[in-house]
């Protein structure tokens, strides 16, 4: 069975009708008992355990999945990476995720495509200007390398970018991070589950966890539709159902779920190739590998749990894009689709144990948590094997919706995220 | 695009609201705990199902209360707040 | 050569010729003619390449189903992608094949195919990763992609969307839909029936039928003629691409000169599906040859085009469907043999050889398909295969209205379940395909489809069989997806790129998905369905952006002397929604700002204030309810007199500023940001019906009303008693006063933004022209100056006056604007208040400071203020505003610096994209702090 992956490997099992190739990973059994329970089989979730048996050397690691691992808001969304936050406390969270992706495929030994052709959010009024290089200012004290493009150097690098006299939103520059890009979202699941089941995480697909179990007020299992499974801790990394297992779990969350669309072109050769976002028109948009155009904008008005696209967003974020971008007039759309984000009133995730004691959260992530995917997982698996909170995840404790140290970067910044 | 039924105006599109947060979230007085306060700024039912939420008509301005589904969007009831209408 | 055409063919007119070009080459075509039906009847077989490995494709379909016939149109609107099948062929259309190296016949890149074993589905996942995938990328992309955009052309023009209500909504109008659209309407209810084609009728367009003694095709004419009179409204070349929330659903209606397609959003209260069912393939090795054709597709441009697809052509199928396309071509003179793979005793009864029960092993031919071998062994020479696997119904609306699809092993398809609430589905698309069942009574003559053989492509099989014929996915890709137990629906889909192609997996979704239910031992149903995500066909971005480009996008407010402005030379840009003169003049922007800033302090200047807001809150208890809103105590505020104060967000921070005017007891006026104007009605609305008796206070916002012109500089009393306003000398600063002008009241308020005397005078909007000229002339007499917006940011700034929004952030609370005694001494409640103690606040403190610059140049607005903490740089605040002051002559700016008060006079550094400055910190007003110039 040919289990290492590698250009070698592809020709020798070409030889060999592909037919020797190792599943990806196994679809075991539950255990009864583990040290650490995972819900949710998303991209966050696979990341912990595969953290949690690799950095921490943790044996019995179990992650549960409702559905099929990767099918949640990892498979949904557009796949952005990107670190150009503005406080230190969201710097350091996102962009450890960031150098950790840069190694991510070599680390997995499974090709994410990770490609850092570079973010630009475009800038249109000179006031827009001050606020960008604030933020790019921000950037650079906290390390993160950015800067400021002129609408001259938009025009070279976009030249497809409507830069005529009238056009609704002028351009007078943007914020440039080179080290941003993109990557393929199904790969990061497929390839964190992959290895996580190499180091002999479980891995159980198709497993509802219908409640907590609990002894002494401490959380102490969960029952699942495969039978009651106990852990030391469990985790949950649910975007999209937070509030219902919080329900289950007796405690409130500062989330509110909403529906994110996102879209896709039919595919062209290559025409464009960096990520843009323009905060006027609210629409961000990259080229994929496949050539499709991949888009996307703001949430939906409507707090909803419905995973599915609408009309009036659509045409809110689409001719937004026709607005910056004239020669995607000839373009069509293939499909449009809906996940379900889970919203923190500031935007930036939760981390840490639950009011209900032996219970840990990774959720609140809004529509970024797909590029988070690497540190999420690495601070998660921390907190899961220690009981306490690294470093970098403490001032994303749930208890500063008690104390009011919100973490707002809209706040600070203007970025819609 | 969503109907929403305006005690007011009647059927309107969604565009036309603003999402108020949940119903019965009473705003706590002026003693409240941090704990308290907090609870009421920040934290949420979120319900996967029937819910009751309070909304603005933004063209007629009026505040109201909707019952509805967050899964399928089935709108059941809506109700001036003010018993008028 | 192997297409011809015949002498039949209904839909094409034989004495008009034309021709258009397919990859530099002159194709002759007939009007009413494809563009595929035109290749098809030149012998034109290879229209493409697979996008993977290069092979040579050829027509599957003739309809909006077809994966493989796809080519950009040239010119000066440019439409990549294009599906042959359904684009009319036009004298003068310019085609390129898409993923010929050069052309679709002549394929440099065709060797890729030799290959093949070592790409099969996701091989990129497997290698590319040493020394990095980005070495790779650039080639992997260029490879990709179907067409390309042409930035120098136009792309499809603007389209309005419409709106519209109805009864009934019948998708689609084959013999299912006519019918139904013929009932509902002679019921009396109102009908919209809509068809993706450009005629009525469906299969009745090509399959031989009569009803009622009438030919099918001039029966769906007539029912189309009887439900015009009717009054049905007939969507021809309209599409029903998706079926949204409470009971919408999408339509994508084609236009005429190069418009997008119209959307049509349509409610109607039945919405009945006749959309009909997509013929799939059959599993054999090579099945992607060109020549390779669905039987209906065969029948199809036999009929309607007259064009023979081959000369001596093998059939196979699973159903009864394609007897008529055999007997068709038969009757033309080709050479048929029909495979009837269900088995049975057909043998013997046809014209042409039949031969039951031997499904074909694996068609042969280089180029092209030239032959196909049977399980059996025998050899059939063919020119053409025309196979019918069973049909897929077309039930994409009703999943997406949440209906759950049910299995149905008489037709091996997904059918419609439990019914959903106002959706019908019927005809083919409910998995009907009898003409006789579909239309009961009426005198049907037509063939049975008769039930459908489950035959789908199996395990370890020989050869190729190819699945997706537009992503280039073979059986062995999905049993590579199974080896590697990616094996849920979702999971095959996204490994093996199954349907995930332009045609969304019409044809190849099922065969996929009983496949992997073979190899995984379920059912088909246990497997799982594909999903149905919108639009059901393509359709252009432009279409959706309806008329919402340019300046109908966000429209912006415009002030209502716009025009008089622009005649004074003003130059406009967008502040908070509004198109607002900036400067005026021609001197460039800073010295033309640096003249209005200077010439305002010297004598008077003139402001055009309109877009402020001027929401009213009028009752009894208007002043309780304002005390709760405002940080600031107000109801001791006196009729006649205003106050300066912030409004919070419940979290604490500052939300906006402004003057609230008493004009009497029970009447105020909210003069809140010109940005904020929305959201402060919608604030003061919520907590008045929150919290409030709301017959006891209401909120009016006048903003719109009224223009408001500010009359600001040492000259500006004097100007005013010019213009006749009287002497004003008993107005204080922070009052209010009425004047007249030409009969209509000026409310005058003596409040300022500039830090001097200054008058906002407003008046009826549609007045303000009068009013404003009259102080333009007036003006002269005493060098008064029109200013923009900037020359007031730098009046304000001089005085450390604030932009909420631009000097605050969303941290910023009240007492970092210095503002403390509310949150130290005030009793009563006001929004936000309980936040303000908060841990967090006295944390997250910072003072709002002057910076003073150390040279002659301004400081970098947004530049950090830092200091190094352990060997690093840490933000301790930042500039907010920075400008020169060419009243103080010197740079000035302002900012936000953690324990700013207490720094006074301290040097700061300051960085900025990579560069460090110095910095003074200084009190926040840098221009007359005593305010004496307030009476000057």
């Amino acid at each position: 069975m040919t289990r290492h992956y590698s250009a070698l490997s592809v020709i020798k099992e070409g030889l060999n009708g592909q037919k020797g190739w190792a599943p990806a990973w196994r679809s075991p059994k539950p255990a009864k008992q583990y040290d650490v329970v995972i819900i949710g089989g998303g991209g966050q979730g696979l990341a912990t355990a595969y953290y949690l048996a690799k950095t921490h050397g943790v044996k019995r690691v179990a992650v549960i999945e409702r559905g099929w691992l990767g099918g949640g808001n990892t498979g949904r969304n557009t796949t952005a990476i990107r670190s150009n936050y503005y406080y230190p406390e969201s710097t350091a969270l996102y962009d450890l995720s960031l150098r950790l992706y840069e190694t991510l495929g070599r680390e997995l030994n499974y090709n994410i495509m990770l490609s850092q052709r570079g973010m630009m959010q475009i800038v249109s009024s000179p006031g827009e200007m001050e606020m960008a290089a604030r933020q790019v200012n921000a950037m650079q004290i906290n390390g993160v390398e950015a800067r400021l493009m002129d609408r001259s150097e938009v025009q070279r690098r976009v030249p497809i970018f409507n830069f005529a006299p009238d056009a609704r939103y002028p351009v007078y520059g943007a914020i440039y991070q080179e080290r941003a890009g993109v990557a393929r979202h199904d790969a990061v699941a497929w390839g964190y589950a992959r290895a996580a089941d190499a180091l002999g995480v479980d891995i159980l697909q198709q497993c509802e966890v219908q409640e907590f179990l609990t002894e002494g007020g401490r959380c102490v299992g969960v029952a699942t539709s495969k039978g009651e499974i106990r852990a030391e801790r469990v985790g949950m990394a649910v975007a999209g159902s937070s509030g219902v297992l919080a329900a289950k779990a007796g405690f409130r969350l500062p989330i509110t779920s909403y529906t994110l669309q996102a879209c896709v072109s039919e595919p062209v050769k290559p025409i464009f190739d960096t990520v843009l976002v323009s905060p006027m028109t609210g629409t961000y948009v990259s080229q994929s590998d496949k050539g499709e155009m991949v888009i996307g904008g703001g949430l939906d008005r409507v707090p909803s749990y419905g995973q599915r696209g609408n009309l009036p967003q659509l045409e809110t974020v689409l001719s937004g894009l026709l607005e910056m971008f004239p020669v995607f007039r000839q373009l069509r759309l293939l499909r449009q689709w809906g996940g379900t984000v889970d919203v923190t009133p500031d935007s930036s995730p939760i981390f840490g144990e639950s009011p209900l004691p032996g219970l840990y959260l990774n959720g609140g992530w809004g529509t970024g948590g797909f590029k988070a995917i690497p540190a999420g997982g690495t601070v998660f698996a921390h907190i899961l094997a220690t009981g306490g909170h690294h470093e970098i995840s403490r001032p994303f404790d749930l208890n500063r919706f008690r104390t009011g140290h919100l973490l707002d970067e809209a706040a600070g910044a203007g970025i819609a995220h | 695009m969503q109907l929403f039924p305006c005690p007011f105006c009647g059927p309107r599109p969604e565009t036309e609201f603003h999402f108020g947060g949940d119903a019965g979230n009473t705003r706590p007085d002026a003693a409240a705990s941090d704990s308290d306060w907090t609870n009421y700024l920040f934290f949420k039912h979120n319900r996967k199902g029937p819910t009751r939420e309070i909304w603005m008509h933004l063209t007629c301005r009026e505040v109201f209360l909707m019952a509805r589904d967050t899964v399928s969007h089935e709108v059941s009831a809506t109700e001036a707040l003010g018993g008028e209408a | 050569m192997s297409g011809w055409r015949t002498q039949s063919g209904w839909a094409v007119d034989r004495n008009q010729s034309l021709s258009f070009t397919f990859d530099g080459k002159t194709i002759p075509a007939m009007a009413g003619d494809t563009v595929a039906s035109a290749l098809l009847a030149s012998g034109n077989r290879i229209v493409g390449r697979g996008f993977k490995y290069h092979r040579p494709r050829g027509f599957w379909g003739a309809g909006s189903e077809e994966p493989n016939g796809i080519a950009d149109v040239q010119g000066t609107q440019h439409r990549p992608n294009v599906q042959m099948t359904l684009e009319p062929a036009t004298e003068g259309l310019r085609l390129r094949s898409i993923n010929g190296h050069p052309t679709a016949e002549h394929d440099r890149m065709a060797f890729l195919d030799r290959f093949a074993r070592f790409i099969p589905a996701a091989f990129y996942y497997k290698t590319f990763m040493l020394p990095d995938w980005h070495l790779f990328e650039p080639r992997i992309r260029a490879m990709a992609g179907l067409g390309r955009l042409d930035p120098a052309a136009q792309g499809f023009g603007p389209s309005a969307p419409v709106n519209a209500t109805c009864d009934v909504l019948v998708v689609g109008a084959g013999p299912a839909g006519l019918a139904a659209a013929r009932a509902e309407a002679k019921a009396g209810r109102k009908v919209i029936l809509c068809d993706e084609g450009a005629l009525p009728g469906g299969s009745l367009l090509f399959r031989p039928a009569r009803i009622n003694g009438q030919e099918g095709r001039d029966w769906a004419a007539a029912v189309v003629g009887e439900l015009r009179a009717l009054g049905v409204r007939v969507l021809s070349r309209t599409t029903a691409f998706g079926r949204y929330d409470h009971g919408l659903t999408g339509l994508a209606e084609a236009q005429a000169n190069g418009a997008a397609p119209r959307i049509w959003r349509i409610r109607a209260t039945e919405t009945i599906l006749a959309a009909g069912a997509i013929e799939r393939s059959l599993p054999f090795a090579n099945n992607d040859l060109p020549g390779v054709m669905s039987a209906e597709a065969g029948l199809h441009y036999l009929s309607r085009f007259g064009v023979a697809v081959g000369r001596r052509v093998v059939i196979a199928t699973t159903n009864g469907s394609a007897y008529d396309t055999a007997r068709a071509l038969h009757e033309v003179g080709a050479v048929v043999t029909l495979l009837d793979l269900r088995g049975g005793a057909e043998a013997g009864k046809h014209p042409f050889r039949v031969i039951t029960g031997q499904p074909i092993e694996t068609a042969l031919g280089r180029r092209q398909v030239e032959a196909v071998r049977l399980a059996s062994g025998e050899r059939l020479d063919a020119d053409t295969v025309l196979v019918s696997g069973g049909h897929t119904p077309s039930v994409h609306l009703y999943s997406q209205a949440q209906g759950k699809l049910r299995w149905d092993d008489g037709v091996q398809a997904f059918l419609p379940g439990a019914p959903v609430a106002g959706l019908r589905v019927i005809g083919a698309a409910a998995g009907v395909y009898d003409l006789a069942r579909i239309l009961p009574g009426q005198g049907v003559e037509a063939a049975a489809h008769g039930g459908t053989l489950a035959l789908w492509p199996r395990p370890r099989a020989k050869g190729r069989i190819w699945l997706d014929l537009q992503n280039d996915v073979t059986a062995k890709d999905v049993e590579l997806a199974h080896r590697e137990n990616l094996t849920s629906v979702e999971h095959l889909k996204r490994y093996t790129t199954l349907g995930m192609a332009n045609d969304q997996g019409k044809t190849s979704n099922l065969p996929g998905l009983a496949l992997m239910a073979e190899l995984t031992g379920r059912s088909i149903p246990e497997t799982g369905t594909t999903t149905y995500r919108p639009p059901f066909t393509p359709v252009p971005l432009a279409s959706f952006a309806g008329l919402r480009s340019g300046q109908l996008m966000n429209p912006v407010r415009r002030l209502p002397l716009e025009a008089e402005h622009r005649a004074d030379g003003a130059l406009f840009r967008e502040y908070g929604g509004w198109l607002r003169p900036a400067w005026y003049g021609t001197g460039g922007e800073t010295a033309e700002v640096q003249r209005e800033a200077r010439a305002a302090r010297q004598g008077v200047g003139l402001f055009d204030g309109s877009p402020l807001g001027k929401i009213e809150v009028i009752g009894p208890d208007a002043a309780k309810f304002l005390d709760f809103i405002y940080y600031n105590t107000m109801s001791t505020l006196k009729p006649g007199r205003c106050r300066y104060g912030f409004v919070l967000t419940e979290g604490g921070a500052v939300f906006d500023d402004g003057v609230l005017v008493r004009l009497e007891e029970n009447r105020f006026v909210v003069s809140c940001s010109s940005s904020h104007v929305q959201g402060m009605a919608l604030l003061l609305e919520e907590w008045r019906q929150d919290s409030f008796d709301r017959s006891r206070v209401v909120i009016h916002d006048t903003t719109a009303n009224y223009a408001t012109l500010t009359v600001t500089g040492p000259k500006s009393r004097d100007l005013l008693q010019a213009v006749g306003f009287g002497t004003l000398d008993d107005l204080p600063h922070m009052a209010l006063s009425y004047g007249q002008f030409e009969g209509d009241e000026v409310r005058i308020t003596r409040v300022s933004f500039t830090g001097d005397r200054s008058y906002e005078l407003s008046i009826r909007a549609d007045r303000a022209l009068g009013l404003w000229r009259r102080l333009k002339d007036a003006g002269r007499a005493f060098d008064a100056v029109l200013l923009g917006g900037e020359a007031l940011m730098i009046l304000r700034a001089e005085k450390g006056y604030i932009v909420v929004g631009k000097d605050t952030d969303g941290r910023t609370r009240p007492m970092d604007l210095g503002v403390r005694g509310p949150f130290e001494k005030r009793k009563g409640e006001y929004l936000g208040r309980r936040s303000l103690h908060l841990p967090a606040v006295a944390a997250q403190a910072r003072d709002l400071v002057g910076l003073e610059s150390l040279t002659p140049l301004p400081l970098p607005a947004g530049a950090h203020v830092v200091e190094t903490v352990a060997g690093k740089r840490r933000s301790r605040g930042f500039v907010t505003t920075s400008h020169y002051s060419p009243n103080l002559n010197r740079p000035i700016a302002m900012g936000l610096l953690e324990g700013g008060n207490t720094r006074m006079g301290e040097i700061v550094t300051l960085y900025h994209l990579g560069h460090e400055v110095q910095a003074r910190v200084a009190p926040v007003c840098a221009l007359d702090p005593e305010g004496r110039l307030l009476d000057a």
